[in-house]
């Protein structure tokens, strides 16, 4: 069995994580779920950290831990990033990517240095280096055990807003870069979108869905299963122009026009907006005079609603198999008789577009 | 004023370095399984481990003579295998010290390895680093603060040492005759200038040692590497 399948039950305290699936490998697969999910305690298990699992993990046919016998952590060729980074206080940043380099006989440091920019922080005390800084310096570290598979654990959850932006773009060229597998785990909509190929959802220690980032975002019934969730749907854009005169990016969707404020990105790039499901009205016909320039025709093919509240989610086809969900009230949905197969038109904000989505490379 | 008698100070250090080496020994292990254990036994060996704190040494000194006696089972094997008998001698001293200071060495090293904690131990293992590598290229120089405050205490301790010695070695010079019962058998017989000599060498050592250890705690980390 090629991957990495994952067959374990754990119960920690009142917790108990029971996950049957096999990650397909390749890229960055995104493990999503709110926090207490069971995420991190996942990882732990896939990495050989947490022996009181119970079941299987095996890694390209090679058995990880099965029965009774469980492959230490040291043995398992896995680099593990941690959230606070765990650099090694009693040495320099030097020291800690070479105790790394040494234990796997890695030939790989300059082209770390160089690609994580690390030159300039060599010399320096891991105590004076900014958060940003110490998670570049543990990627790095991580990459010089020449893993066959790397686990990050919310590795920027730590940082602010702009030490993110900044980090992302390392951790977006990681696979083809280094040709390894990366299992990533986020609570953030906004790192799945920008970051991952695929992703598993777990929720309250059980995997809740699995599959491409957009067809598992446009699931209805995941809203539910995280708290810090929000609805929302992930679709793919061509930028088309840029609009000097008014500063708007002008895109294509599905065919379809669209434009958001001009965002420094090359004509051609192909692009995946994020939609928040409550940033999208609906009307039957194609409205005008109005100060929404977003209008985006597609076909019902869902409606949930919600009988605990005054809101129903309508999926929509847009075209091409993408599609856009809209979060809207139970009595609008009643008013103008939607149904599975109506022609409805998604107005959607402009300001509702994620500006830094980034073009995957 | 004669230049004291030195003899005693030299016996003193001589047992408070080897004890110190064997404290190293058995402490740093039983430290880290305190440190590190989830087992039910813990507090148990906690609280046998912090027991020469509390008891009066004449309480320790009084079963270790017991148990050196040439009639017990450690005092005979001791004799059949040495020839020698075990109470009164340097190695029943040394015996004695180790265990009557293990918590001098136990306890700051403890301290230190559970500021470690697991995270850096288990960043190392992902570094594919095995245990003992982890242990002595990771725990040790991150909890090397402890190291040096457990050994300058248990050396300082052992120096100082004098209930103990007194029950189990008694006052045999070269053999048994520390610093301490030296001064102690120089008051009985009045010869203070001596006795003066000696207590301010002890004096200024302890003070010395202990300026140390709180220097060294107050300093900023030392670099390593």
């Amino acid at each position: 069995m090629m991957g990495l399948s994952v067959n374990i039950k754990l119960v920690v305290e009142n917790f108990r994580l029971e996950v049957s699936h096999t990650f397909e490998l390749g890229g960055i697969t995104a493990l999503f779920g709110a926090s207490g999910a069971g995420k991190s305690l996942l990882l732990r298990v896939i990495s050989g950290l947490e022996s009181r699992a119970h079941g299987s993990v095996c890694f390209e046919g090679e058995a990880w831990q099965r029965d009774t016998r469980f492959m230490p952590a040291a043995k398992r060729g896995v680099g593990y990033v941690f959230q606070d980074s765990r650099l090694f206080e009693h040495l320099d940043v030097a020291g800690n990517l070479q105790f790394a380099a040494k234990r796997s006989r890695s030939n790989a440091y300059d082209a770390v240095v160089k690609t994580f920019d690390l030159q300039p922080l060599l010399g320096r005390r891991v105590a004076a280096l900014s958060g940003g800084e110490k998670q570049r310096v543990a990627i790095g570290r991580t990459l010089l055990t020449a893993p066959r598979l790397l686990l990050m654990d919310e590795p920027l959850a730590a940082l602010d807003h702009a030490r993110k932006a900044s980090l992302l773009p390392y951790i977006a060229r990681l696979p083809e870069a280094f040709g390894l597998p990366v299992i990533y785990v986020t609570h953030s909509v906004e790192e799945v979108t920008r970051l991952a190929d695929r992703m598993v959802v777990l929720a309250n220690g059980h995997m809740l869905a699995a599959g491409s980032v957009a067809d598992t975002l446009a699931r209805l019934d995941i809203a539910e299963a995280s708290g810090k969730f929000e609805a929302g749907s992930v679709v793919q854009a061509v930028v088309k122009r840029q609009n000097e005169r008014f500063l708007l990016t002008e895109m294509v969707v599905a065919g379809q026009p669209l434009s958001m404020p001009a965002s420094a990105v090359a004509v051609g790039a192909e692009l995946r907006l994020r939609i928040r499901a409550r940033d999208v009205a609906l009307a039957l016909v194609r409205p005008e005079g109005t100060s929404i320039r977003n209008v985006i025709r597609g076909i019902v093919v869902e409606i949930v609603q919600e009988s605990e509240t005054a809101f129903a989610e309508v999926l929509l086809d847009i075209g091409k198999g993408q599609r856009l969900r809209a979060r809207i009230t139970r009595a609008s949905v009643a008013e103008l008789g939607l149904e599975v197969g109506a022609v409805v038109f998604a107005l959607v904000k402009s300001v509702s577009f994620d500006r830094r989505a980034l073009p995957k490379s | 004023m004669s230049w004291p008698d030195l003899a005693p100070l030299w016996l003193s250090v001589q047992l408070a370095g080897v004890t110190t080496v064997l404290l190293l020994l058995i402490g740093t292990p039983l430290a880290w399984w305190l440190a590190t254990t989830r087992a039910r036994l813990r507090p148990f060996i906690e609280a046998i481990t912090a027991l020469p704190l509390v008891l009066p040494p004449t309480v320790l000194g009084f079963y270790f003579l017991i148990l050196f006696s040439p009639n017990s089972t450690l005092g005979g094997l001791w004799r059949d295998a040495t020839g020698t008998s075990l109470t009164f001698s340097f190695s029943s001293l040394v015996l004695a010290s180790t265990l009557y200071s293990l918590p001098f060495m136990v306890q700051p090293l403890q301290s230190a390895f559970e500021a470690v904690g697991r995270g850096p131990m288990e960043a190392a293992a992902s570094l594919r680093a095995g245990r003992l590598d982890a242990f002595f290229r990771v725990a040790v120089p991150m909890a090397r603060r402890g190291f040096l405050t457990g050994i300058v205490l248990s050396f300082a301790h052992t120096i100082g040492e004098f209930g103990v010695v007194l029950m189990v070695g008694g006052n045999i010079p070269g053999q048994t005759r520390v610093i301490s019962i030296a001064i102690y058998e120089q008051v009985e017989v009045l010869d203070y200038a001596q006795a003066h000599a000696l207590s301010a060498i002890l004096l200024v050592f302890s003070f010395s040692v202990l300026m140390l250890v709180y220097t060294l705690n107050r300093r900023a980390p030392v670099r390593v590497g």
